[in-house]
C-alpha cells in the first residue's frame, strides 16, 4: 500500500524540517520525504497550500468508557480525535471503575483496538481508586500498557503519597501527571476568584489553590529526581514556578489547554455551563502568562483536557454542572487562530507542542516523520475558515464554549498507520 | 413602555428602566393604603412562585402584590415539588409554563438559575434572589424607600454594612445606587468583603466608624450564623462588638440618617435592638414598599403602561 502526500509544507519539529515537498508512505511507514517524488502509488493526496505534520498527539483526554458511556465511548472519542486531526490520544483513568488495575487497562486497549479510529494510550491511576491514599499497582499497570500515571480530576493531597509515587514510578520510567489543586482552598468554588466571580455571585477558586500544589509538586520532583508533568496550567504563578523549575534543571514539563490560552473568566458571564472547567478559566493576566509560557517553551504541550458530558448534565444551574469542556475537534483551529495567526508561536513551535513533546513525555516512538517511523500524519488547511458547530461534532459531548465561533485553520486529513481515517471532516475508518 | 422580558438583576437595567419601576410603584403604594386593596388590572393573569430556598417574606410579598392586582397565584416550594424527585429546573419551569403561568418568580440558592430559567421558558421570569448574585426586587425596594425619604438618589451617601461577599442584596444595591451617582461605602470584616468590590465603583471599609461618618443611609445586612463555622469569623460575639450597629456608631452618620435592613434580623448581632426600634429605622416601610415595588414589576412585565391609569 503506497500513499503519496503531494506538495505540502512539511513541518516536522523533531527533525527541524520545514519545507515544501512530498511524503511517501509505504505499508504504514514513512518511506521518503523529498521535494518531488514520482512513483506509482495506490492513492495521492494533494496537499498544495496545506501543512503536513506528524500525527498530532493529545496527551490529556477523558474517554468515559468504561462506566460513563452516555457521555463518550472509546469509539466516539477516537472519532472526535480523528476529526480534530489527532492520531493518538492518552486517556485519563477516571472511568468507572478507575483504571488502577490491569483489567481496566486491558479493556480500554481492547476496545480501542476493536472500535477505535486512532491510537489510544491509557494513563493509569497513581493511587488505588484515585483516592490518594495507597499506591496503585504501578508495575502491573506498566505491564498492561499505561504510558503515564495520574489521578487527574483529583489531586494527590497527601504529600507523602505523592513523594512515594514519584519515587516508585521512576523504576518503570513512568511520568506522574499532576492535577495541582489544594482542595481546601478550592472547596465550594465554581470559577476563578476575582472581580467577575464577585459580580456574578459565584464562589471563586483562588489561583493559590493551584499554585500551592504546583509548588509542592515541584519541590517533590526535586527531592525525588523524578519527572513531573503538570496538567492544565491555568495561572501566572504556576507558569512562573514551572519556568523556574526548568531553569534549575528539574525534569518538569507542563501543558496548557486551548480554552485556557483563549478564554478568560469573562466567558462565564451569562452562566453558560460550557465554561465551567477545572481548573477554571482565569484572568486576562493569567492568560497572558500562559501565552508567554507557550512562547518561551515553559509550557511544552498543548493538550485538550477533552471532557465530554451529556447534554442534560450541563443544562442545569451553574453550580450543579459538572466540570469540563470538549476540546478535540476545536484544538487545531484554536491553535492556528489564537497562537499562530496572532504571532505567539510559529508553526513549528506549535506543532512541536502537539507532536514530539507529548511523545517524549509519554515515551512514545511517535510524533515524527522520520524515515521508517509509523506513518501517522495530519494535514491542516491553514486558510480554511469555519464556524464551530457542535451539532456536527463526532464527540457525544457538545459542551464547548466555542460554539458559534468562526475559526481559521482546520485539519482536513488524518492518517493513522498509513490509512486515511479522516478526510474533509468525514470519518473513513 | 417596558421592553424587557425578564427582571434578572439591576446590573443590566438602565436608569430609565429603574425610574419607570420606581415611578410605577408610587400609585401602587396608594392601592395598598386603600381600604379595598384590589384593582382588576391583572385579572386573568397568573404568577407562580418557584422557591428553592425558604423565604416567607419575599414570597408572601410577591403573592400579596399579585393579589392586589387581581392576578392568580400559585406557589411551588422545593420540598413539595418534583424537584425533590430529581426533576431539572428547566423541566420544572416548562411544566409550570405549559400550565399557563405568565410570570415565574424564582428564588434559588445557585447564582444564575433565573438566567437559565429565563432562557428556557417564554414566560416572564423574575429573580427573587439567586445565590450571592442579585436580589433585584429587594434592591429596587431599597431604592424606592431611599428616594421616598430622601428625594434625589444622586446626592446620597449610603453605607452597606455586613457580609458583603455573600450578599445579593448588597450587589443589587450597589448596581442601583452607583447608576444614579450615589456614593456607596461597603463595610465589613475583610473575610466577608474582598477588595474586588472596589471595581464595582464603591469604597471599601473595614472600620465601621470611618464608613458611617456623614452618611445618609445605613443599610445593615443579615449575618448568616454559619459564617463563623466556615472560618470566616471567630465568633458572633466579636462580630457584634466590632461591626454591630449601635447608637454610638449610628451617631456618626447624619442625624437624620435612615437605618435599613432587608430582614429578618439577628437583633444583638448585626443590629442592636435600640437602633432597630429608633425613629431612624425604616425597616417596616421597606416591607410595605416591597409590595408596591413588586406590584409595579408584575404590572410592567405583564404589559402595563406607566401605572398611572390603573388607580382610576
Amino acid at each position: 500500500m503506497r500513499l503519496l502526500i503531494k506538495g505540502g509544507r512539511i513541518i516536522d519539529p523533531a527533525n527541524n524540517l520545514d519545507s515544501i515537498g512530498d511524503v511517501l508512505i509505504v505499508d504504514g511507514k514513512i518511506a521518503e520525504i523529498s521535494e518531488n517524488i514520482e512513483v506509482q502509488v495506490n492513492k495521492t493526496v494533494d496537499a498544495e497550500g496545506m501543512i503536513v505534520t506528524p500525527g498530532l498527539i493529545d496527551m490529556h483526554v477523558h474517554f468515559r468508557e468504561p462506566g460513563y458511556e452516555h457521555k463518550e465511548t472509546i469509539a466516539t472519542g477516537t472519532r472526535a480525535a480523528a476529526a480534530g486531526g489527532f492520531t493518538s490520544v492518552a486517556c485519563m483513568p477516571n472511568t468507572n471503575p478507575i483504571n488502577d488495575n490491569q483489567a481496566v487497562c486491558s479493556l480500554i486497549k481492547q476496545k480501542a483496538k476493536e472500535e477505535g479510529v486512532v491510537k489510544v494510550f491509557p494513563i493509569g491511576a497513581v493511587t488505588k481508586g484515585s483516592q490518594g491514599e495507597e499506591l496503585a499497582e504501578i508495575g502491573e499497570l506498566k505491564e498492561a500498557g499505561v504510558v503515564a500515571l495520574s489521578d487527574d480530576g483529583k489531586p494527590i493531597s497527601n504529600g507523602e503519597i505523592m513523594r512515594r509515587a514519584l519515587e516508585y514510578a521512576q523504576m518503570f520510567n513512568l511520568t506522574i501527571i499532576s492535577h495541582a489543586e489544594d482542595l481546601n482552598l478550592a472547596v465550594g468554588g465554581f470559577m476563578h476568584e476575582g472581580y467577575v466571580s464577585t459580580v456574578l455571585g459565584l464562589r471563586g477558586i483562588p489561583s493559590a489553590a493551584e499554585e500551592t500544589m504546583v509548588a509542592r509538586d515541584i519541590i517533590l520532583a526535586e527531592l525525588t529526581g523524578s519527572p513531573l508533568h503538570i496538567a492544565h496550567l491555568s495561572t501566572a504563578g504556576s507558569v512562573r514556578m514551572a519556568r523556574d523549575a526548568k531553569a534549575r534543571g528539574l525534569m518538569v514539563t507542563a501543558e496548557a489547554t486551548p480554552h485556557h490560552f483563549t478564554l478568560t473568566d469573562e466567558a462565564v458571564v451569562g452562566y453558560h455551563t460550557a465554561t465551567k472547567v477545572n481548573p477554571p478559566l482565569r484572568s486576562s493576566s493569567d492568560r497572558d502568562a500562559i501565552l508567554a509560557g507557550l512562547k518561551d517553551g515553559t509550557i511544552d504541550v498543548i493538550a485538550t483536557d477533552h471532557a465530554p458530558h451529556a447534554r442534560e448534565e450541563k443544562e442545569v444551574e451553574y453550580a450543579y454542572a459538572p466540570n469540563g469542556m470538549v476540546g478535540l475537534e476545536t484544538a487545531v483551529p484554536l491553535v492556528v487562530s489564537q497562537l499562530i495567526n496572532q504571532g505567539i508561536l510559529t508553526w513549528s513551535e506549535a506543532i512541536a507542542k502537539l507532536t514530539v513533546n507529548p511523545a517524549r513525555i509519554l515515551g512514545l516512538p511517535l510524533g515524527t516523520l522520520s524515515i521508517g517511523s509509523t506513518a501517522d500524519v495530519t494535514i491542516i488547511d491553514p486558510q480554511q475558515e469555519a464556524v464551530v458547530d457542535t451539532a456536527k461534532f463526532q464527540s457525544m459531548g457538545k459542551n464547548s464554549a466555542f460554539s458559534g465561533w468562526k475559526l481559521q485553520g482546520w485539519p482536513i486529513c488524518t492518517i493513522v498507520d498509513g490509512q486515511i481515517v479522516m478526510q474533509s471532516g468525514k470519518i473513513l475508518a | 413602555m417596558w421592553k424587557r422580558k425578564d427582571l434578572l438583576g439591576l446590573k443590566e437595567l438602565s436608569i430609565d428602566e429603574i425610574n419607570m419601576i420606581l415611578d410605577t410603584a408610587v400609585p401602587m403604594k396608594d392601592i395598598i393604603k386603600r381600604t379595598i386593596k384590589k384593582v382588576p388590572t391583572l385579572r386573568g393573569r397568573s404568577m407562580v412562585t418557584l422557591f428553592y430556598e425558604p423565604s416567607t417574606r419575599t414570597r408572601t410579598s410577591f403573592e400579596m402584590a399579585a393579589k392586589y392586582l387581581s392576578a392568580d397565584t400559585s406557589s411551588l416550594t422545593v420540598a413539595t415539588s418534583s424537584v425533590a424527585k430529581g426533576e431539572t429546573l428547566i423541566d420544572t419551569g416548562r411544566t409550570i409554563e405549559v400550565m399557563g403561568a405568565d410570570v415565574i418568580v424564582i428564588r434559588h440558592e445557585s447564582a444564575g438559575a433565573p438566567h437559565l430559567l429565563a432562557q428556557s421558558v417564554v414566560a416572564r421570569v423574575i429573580n427573587a434572589g439567586d445565590g450571592m448574585h442579585e436580589h433585584p426586587t429587594q434592591g429596587l425596594l431599597d431604592l424606592f424607600t431611599m428616594r421616598e425619604k430622601k428625594g434625589d438618589l444622586s446626592n446620597l451617601k449610603v453605607a452597606i454594612l455586613g457580609d458583603i461577599l455573600h450578599s445579593r442584596v448588597a450587589r443589587s444595591n450597589i448596581w442601583g445606587l452607583t447608576k444614579f451617582g450615589a456614593e456607596v461605602r461597603v463595610v465589613g470584616p475583610s473575610t466577608l468583603l474582598p477588595g474586588e468590590f472596589k471595581k464595582m465603583g464603591v469604597q471599601v471599609f473595614h472600620n465601621v466608624e470611618e464608613a458611617l461618618r456623614g452618611v445618609d443611609v445605613v443599610n445593615v445586612l443579615r449575618l448568616q450564623k454559619e459564617r463563623q463555622k466556615k472560618g470566616l469569623l471567630p465568633s458572633l460575639r466579636e462580630y457584634a462588638k466590632i461591626f454591630g450597629l449601635d447608637q454610638k456608631r449610628l451617631s456618626l452618620a447624619k442625624p437624620d440618617a435612615l437605618v435599613m435592613h432587608p430582614g429578618p434580623m439577628n437583633r444583638g448581632v448585626e443590629i442592636m435592638p435600640d437602633v432597630y426600634d429608633s425613629t431612624q429605622s425604616v425597616v417596616d416601610e421597606q416591607v410595605t414598599n416591597g409590595v408596591a415595588v413588586r406590584m409595579a414589576i408584575l404590572y410592567l412585565l405583564m404589559g402595563g403602561g406607566t401605572g398611572n391609569e390603573i388607580i382610576n
